[in-house]
């Protein structure tokens, strides 16, 4: 198993976007470019936003966590993205609401059913208000990096957990 | 008493529903219940309609199932977690 590639190559900040088809686009691109995916990825996404919307309303900053198929994968890796404006994405399990995301999490994991533990880690940021405001307000990408490895624990996670 | 399937169900299989059947898995053992936790794709619930007791979901279904649905959202963002985990016990209890 490889182990999870995560760095400020992933981070974007200020990303400016109109719909989520552009943040989407936007953050996949990022991925085909450094050859972490497969370019099948972005249009897979996408696909998948429109079906299984991933917008999570939370207490405070709204969250999105695109993610699709492991076969569109090369290396697995979490990129993260927060908006310069505020963008659209349906809820999850629910086909009328939309919720107004700040801060997007893209999961790009290579194998089904794994990473148990960073995947409960980074649900708990989601149910930390003031985590998650710390993390949009941040203007450093090294900071989000330094932010997200101590608390997602990457190295202590490195495969312990299938 | 007859264990329970519990179906746990996202769109990919991957992300969510693996969270969701971890919750749920130190749910029942806190509880001592024993029950059947099954990871699919919410594509794929058709094939255990024979066999399940529950589906726990993250992705919206518009079809009917001869067995209760519970959104499972909340495992994810926090909120109203203790109503989604009373809904599945008092279920798994019946």
């Amino acid at each position: 198993m490889s182990d999870i590639y995560f760095n400020e190559s992933i981070i974007l900040l200020d990303v400016e976007a109109e719909t989520r088809e552009e943040v989407l686009t936007t953050i996949g691109d990022n991925l085909v470019n450094k050859h972490l995916v497969q370019p099948s990825f972005v249009p897979a996404i996408i696909e998948r936003e429109k079906e299984f919307p991933t917008g999570l309303p939370t207490a405070g900053v709204s969250v999105a966590i695109p993610h699709t198929d492991v076969e569109h994968v090369i290396q697995k890796n979490i990129s993260v993205a927060i908006l310069k404006n505020e963008v659209d994405f349906g809820v999850m399990g629910d086909d009328s609401e939309q919720v107004p995301v700040k801060i997007i999490f893209m999961l790009a994991m290579d194998e089904a059913h794994s990473q148990l533990s960073l995947l409960q880690k980074l649900m708990q940021i989601f149910q930390d208000e003031n985590e998650l405001r710390n993390l949009v307000n941040q203007t450093d990408k090294k900071a989000i990096k330094r932010i997200l490895e101590e608390k997602l624990n990457f190295q202590e996670l490195e495969g312990g957990n299938k | 008493m007859k264990k329970k399937q519990v179906l746990v169900a996202c769109g990919a299989g991957i992300a969510t529903s693996t969270v969701v059947n971890g919750a749920i898995e130190d749910m029942i053992k806190e509880n001592d219940i024993k029950a059947d936790l099954v990871q699919i794709k919410i594509s794929e619930v058709g094939s255990y309609e024979d066999t399940a007791d529950m589906l726990v979901t993250t992705a919206m279904t518009k079809k009917e199932y001869p067995f209760p649905v519970i959104n499972a959202r909340s495992f994810l963002t926090g909120i109203g977690t203790d109503a989604t985990k009373q809904e599945i016990l008092e279920e798994l209890k019946k």
